[in-house]
């Protein structure tokens, strides 16, 4: 490290963030345009999770003055708050988008402290007070997009036995699974649903050894919460069970058997992100919404699915479109028998005590530990 | 073919490969150990800036960024190092076991126990001085590793087990261990959809080397390489070692104790991995959780071999690879290469560095001084 | 907890007999081909590499060609262009094959992933499965039976190996190459291209292996197929101790263990779920330890084995 490095340093270390790109010897952006950096934990194009946010990522590309950064298979380690820090210096951004839930604390709150004048947008997690006012947290409540899948699921079922192969038990992944369960004993009170959890995001041979094993138990449903629900919709349909996709629309890998799915719907969200940001308006801190928001929505049902089938679940879609339902109400019995929200109290999604959801609803088969 | 007779397919053969002096030694001198890997490394670049123009990328456009993700900035520069860090730790815990001719490919696994034992140390420890929980910390990482690469090398000399497998399978079983304490036992009701276990405490946390934003670890990782490097090579227990790992049978004759000689080595293995563990938590991550399995050990045994198991040149071997790591992210945005596009060109690395080793002694502006 | 009714609890064994089928054979190539690799004196640990190569590449010329035999071929073929790269390296003077193999890992993987990224979402036509459970009423027999191809040449190459080890010229020189190189040398074979062969021909197995995992089970290629399969069937070789039909149920306990976690789940046994999936890396290593020793060389270790020592 030579004298012109460590000047370099003082000037970096002097200089206000946003100035900082010009000073360094690489193109970027000219200053009125919008550098907007998109940082994900898996592959692009893993027909899941990150795939929705390239997704969202992709429509804001049509804006003008916008630019996009992307950067994928970026670790949970400080190789992300690396990342951040180069898309600001090198590129020359100013809105952050690091997707995962593992990038948020510590990674992003430090930099959100070091870099006072960016902004940084995480999905999934839950800002408090307590963090910096230039970090913001979103995220959708997918579970209503999966109470309304669940309805379908719960009528189309006839061995009243449905499947769920799940990475983790944490709140995010409980939730999904209980307002699945939730909607489909709405339709059929008798139906159960056998949860398998795998470990991990993305273990393709145990999702599909799981997807096997909860249909020799008799399920003829299938859905899942993993990274990417390619293997577990494949296998679920080469076996000839119905299934309900997530993240995004599965329906080409299934057509037949695809039933409905839980979708996200980043590619509103980020636009509308995009356009407070260049106009100068504060993006909420703390943002969230369902399908009243379209922040998520309901995949187009299958060929399968009945028409009573169809029109429950749309009584039920019209009804949280409207605002007007919630799923979480007592009295709530866990499937272990405890009263986990008495009767007569209300859980709305914005709810924080949902968010630390750490039980299953009666009718599900497994344990959260 | 004399080529067979030196192919290293006995233990003596390995022993010999790793043996061989390496700087100041006398065959050849110290200019064929940088000559060589740098003919390598320049070969590699070329290959990698082929197969980049096959899919229409310029190599030059490929090799200024390169240079300028991982050298290019001061900025650039603190992201190499703070990549390189973990490297040069996880990297000895391959490094000191081959001196005796063991391959141990597990520095992964001591990372994940070590990290697990310093957080628990410090959560035991919640109202103890800052820096005594850290010494804590670094005592319980370094132990918990330590005996988890011990392990293999017990395996090893009182079972026959292969220490390659046994350390590979011991990561996938401290992987396991670890999600399920952080995932059950061990974790913290309020880290809801990232399943940790409790804070170690903002006080407890090691900061960066003033003016950068590298942490410690790296500090830590230079002293404990120049300190592996002294007892290898200027300590009678070092020498034993060598000579061990050139001939174990040899080594019996001349009275040495293989079998203890195997577990201390393992052991300040597996606590070089373990101390890389704990600086995960106390300089980054304040917890435990699977963001820990990031794959750093792994990069350590290519940093162990690219350094040809010297505990010195894994210093500026971990650097390189932290700049190339660096640099993956400006490929991502500039050029539009895949993120896997480092991992080829860390693996082209490898293969030419392993198979330049074929090249030593053999060329001819560099065997003046050779007896 | 568990469930009502005492056919759930049958599908367990059920579940890990159809999962022994279905995880087991990616093991299987992998390690009879490595068997073979290393009865010549040279261990590949770059098979994880092969393996993942052959899963993409087999899944792309699947995709691309419409049939998925030709993707099979492609990828042994792929395997075996692998193989070569490991055995012309470790032909060099002084080149330590486990080191390569490690370089070749991660070489292979990167390979694969740079390549692969545009084959993620198109799907490729599948290897066809065949009923044998055709006798049986109960659909999870008929699961557990409905049996791909590969497995079946997987089970039939195993005895036809260890007959032509023991008994044609080829496996006699490859014995010998591994027994002893100098002895090789005398009967006027080059060793490193008896090795070379042997080391295509493993790394041509590894690739079909990958293939059945991109192009049967799970049945489509993506960068987190591998869970370390390629690996630990190498690790399988050696408490086989390099016969054949010990890597054939070798393989068929490791894919049963592997079903053992999920099955478990399945039937409402959720609790420390982590350690079953460890399950089989456990099994691995128990079944090391208990049948290694270190007072003789192991039985059926070739000589030449760097590994063995």
């Amino acid at each position: 490290m030579n004298l012109d490095k460590i000047s370099r340093r003082r000037v970096l270390q002097g200089t206000a963030a946003l100035t900082l790109g010009t000073a360094l010897p690489l193109k970027r952006a000219a200053a009125a345009d919008t550098t907007v950096g998109f940082i994900y934990v898996g592959s692009r194009d893993d027909y899941g999770y990150n795939q929705a946010h390239a997704a969202g990522a992709a429509a804001l590309k049509s804006m003008p003055g916008v630019k996009i950064v992307e950067e994928e298979k970026v670790p949970e380690t400080e190789a992300v708050e690396k990342t951040m820090e180069s898309m600001i210096n090198l590129d020359g951004a100013t809105l952050l988008f690091p997707t995962s839930f593992g990038y948020y604390n510590p990674h992003m709150i430090k930099m959100a402290l070091k870099y006072p004048k960016l902004r940084f947008e995480h999905c999934g997690g839950l800002w408090t007070d307590k963090d910096p006012k230039n970090a913001g947290s979103y995220f959708g409540y997918i579970d209503e997009a999966q109470h309304v899948s669940g309805i379908v699921a719960g009528r189309m079922t006839k061995s009243g036995k449905l499947g769920f192969v799940a990475a983790k038990p944490i709140p995010q992944v409980l939730r999904n699974i209980n307002s699945f369960t939730m909607g489909a004993r709405l339709a059929n009170p008798k139906v159960t649903l056998q949860v398998i959890f795998t470990g991990d995001w993305s273990m393709p041979v145990k999702e599909a050894e799981s997807t096997n094993s909860l249909i020799d138990q008799g399920v003829d449903v299938i859905t899942c919460h993993v990274d990417g629900p390619k293997t577990v919709v494949e296998n679920a349909a080469r076996r000839g069970a119905m299934v309900c996709g997530y993240h995004v629309n599965q329906a080409v890998l299934a057509p037949q058997a695809y039933l409905s799915g839980a979708e996200w719907n980043w590619e509103v969200l980020y636009p509308r992100f995009v356009k407070m940001f260049t106009s100068g308006e504060t993006i909420p801190n703390f943002y969230r919404g369902g399908l009243k928001e379209e922040i998520v929505k309901v995949s187009p049902y299958g060929p399968m699915v009945s028409a009573e089938a169809r029109k429950h679940a749309d009584e039920v879609k019209a009804a949280l479109t409207a605002g007007t339902y919630v799923i979480f109400k007592g009295p709530l019995v866990d499937n272990k028998g405890k009263t986990v929200i008495a009767g007569g109290v209300s859980r709305g999604q914005t709810d924080p005590e949902l968010e630390k959801m750490d039980y299953l609803v009666e009718g599900v088969i497994g344990a959260t530990s | 073919m004399k080529a067979d007779v030196d192919a290293p397919l006995t233990p003596s053969g390995l022993g010999r490969l790793l043996r061989r002096p390496r700087f100041g030694g006398k065959m050849g001198g110290a200019a064929e150990f940088v000559v060589i890997p740098a003919l390598a490394l320049a070969a590699s670049l070329v290959l990698f800036g082929i197969f980049v123009a096959l899919f229409g990328k310029n190599p030059l456009d490929l090799y200024f960024y390169m240079y300028q993700g991982a050298f290019g900035t001061w900025f650039s520069w603190q992201n190499t190092l703070t990549r390189a860090a973990p490297l040069i730790l996880t990297a000895l815990c391959t490094a000191l076991p081959a001196q005796l001719g063991m391959v141990i490919i597990g520095g992964e696994g001591a990372l994940l126990i070590g990290a697990l034992c310093s957080t628990a140390a410090a959560l035991a420890l919640q109202e103890a001085p800052s820096l005594f929980v850290d010494l804590a910390m670094a005592g319980a990482g370094m132990v918990g590793g330590g005996l988890w690469i011990m392990l293999s090398g017990a395996l090893r000399q009182y079972r026959g087990v292969n220490e390659t497998i046994s350390s590979l399978l011991l990561v996938y079983i401290a992987l396991a261990i670890l999600n399920y304490l952080v995932e059950g036992p061990m974790r913290d009701p309020t880290s809801l959809n990232k399943p940790s276990t409790r804070d170690i405490g903002a006080a407890n946390m090691i900061g960066s080397i003033p003016g950068t934003d590298v942490h410690w670890g790296f500090v830590f990782g230079i002293i404990a390489a120049v300190l592996s490097y002294i007892l290898i090579y200027h300590t009678v227990f070092g020498f034993a070692a060598r000579v061990a790992g050139g001939n174990i049978r040899a080594a019996k004759v001349v009275g040495l104790s293989v079998g203890k000689l195997i577990l201390v080595i393992c052991f300040l293995a597996g606590a070089a991995a373990g101390l890389a563990g704990m600086m995960e938590v106390a300089a980054v991550q304040g917890r435990t959780n699977a963001n820990l399995a990031a794959g750093y050990g792994f990069a350590g045994i290519l940093v162990a071999f690219l350094a040809r198991q010297n505990p010195l040149a894994v210093i500026p071997v971990s650097i390189l690879l932290g700049g190339i790591g660096a640099s993956g992210g400006l490929l991502q945005r500039r050029l539009g290469l895949p993120d896997a596009s480092v991992l080829v060109l860390q693996g082209v690395i490898f293969v030419m560095v392993l198979a330049s080793d074929s090249l030593y002694g053999r060329l001819p502006f560099l065997q003046r001084k050779a007896p | 907890m568990a469930d009502p009714g005492n056919i759930g609890l049958w599908t367990v064994p059920l579940a890990v007999l159809g999962g022994a089928v279905r995880v087991s054979t990616p093991f299987l190539f992998v390690s009879l081909g490595e068997c073979i690799t290393e009865r010549s004196g040279r261990i590949n640990l770059g098979l994880e590499g092969t393996l993942v190569m052959g899963a993409m590449s087999g899944y792309g010329v699947s995709y691309l060609s419409g049939s998925p035999w030709l993707g099979v071929l492609a990828a042994g073929v792929t395997g075996a262009a692998m193989g070569a790269l490991h055995a012309s390296i470790c032909g060099l003077p002084r080149v330590n094959d486990i080191a390569v193999g490690i370089a070749l890992m991660l070489f292979g993987t990167g390979l694969a992933f740079y390549l692969g990224k545009p084959l993620i979402e198109p799907t490729a036509p599948r290897l066809p499965s065949i009923d044998f459970g055709w006798w049986s009423d109960i659909p999870q027999v008929r699961a557990a039976l409905r049996i791909n191809a590969l497995f079946l040449i997987g089970v039939v190459l195993a005895p036809v190996l260890v007959w032509a080890l023991r008994t044609t010229r080829w496996g006699l020189i490859i014995r010998t190459a591994g027994e002893s190189a100098d002895a090789a040398r005398a009967m006027g074979y080059s060793v490193n291209l008896i090795r070379l062969r042997a080391t295509m021909f493993g790394g041509f197995l590894a690739g079909i292996g990958g293939s059945f995992l991109s192009l049967f089970y799970p049945g489509s290629w993506n960068e987190g197929l591998s869970s370390g399969q390629g690996i630990t069937a190498v690790a399988l070789v050696i408490f086989a101790r390099w016969n054949p039909m010990l890597c054939l149920a070798a393989s068929i306990l490791f894919g049963g263990a592997a079903a053992l976690g999920p099955a478990l789940q399945s039937v409402g046994f959720s609790h420390g779920y982590h350690l079953f999936n460890a399950a089989p890396y456990i099994l691995t290593l128990l079944i090391m330890i208990v049948t290694c020793s270190p007072k003789r060389t192991l039985i059926g270790a070739p000589a030449e084995l760097s590994i063995t020592r």
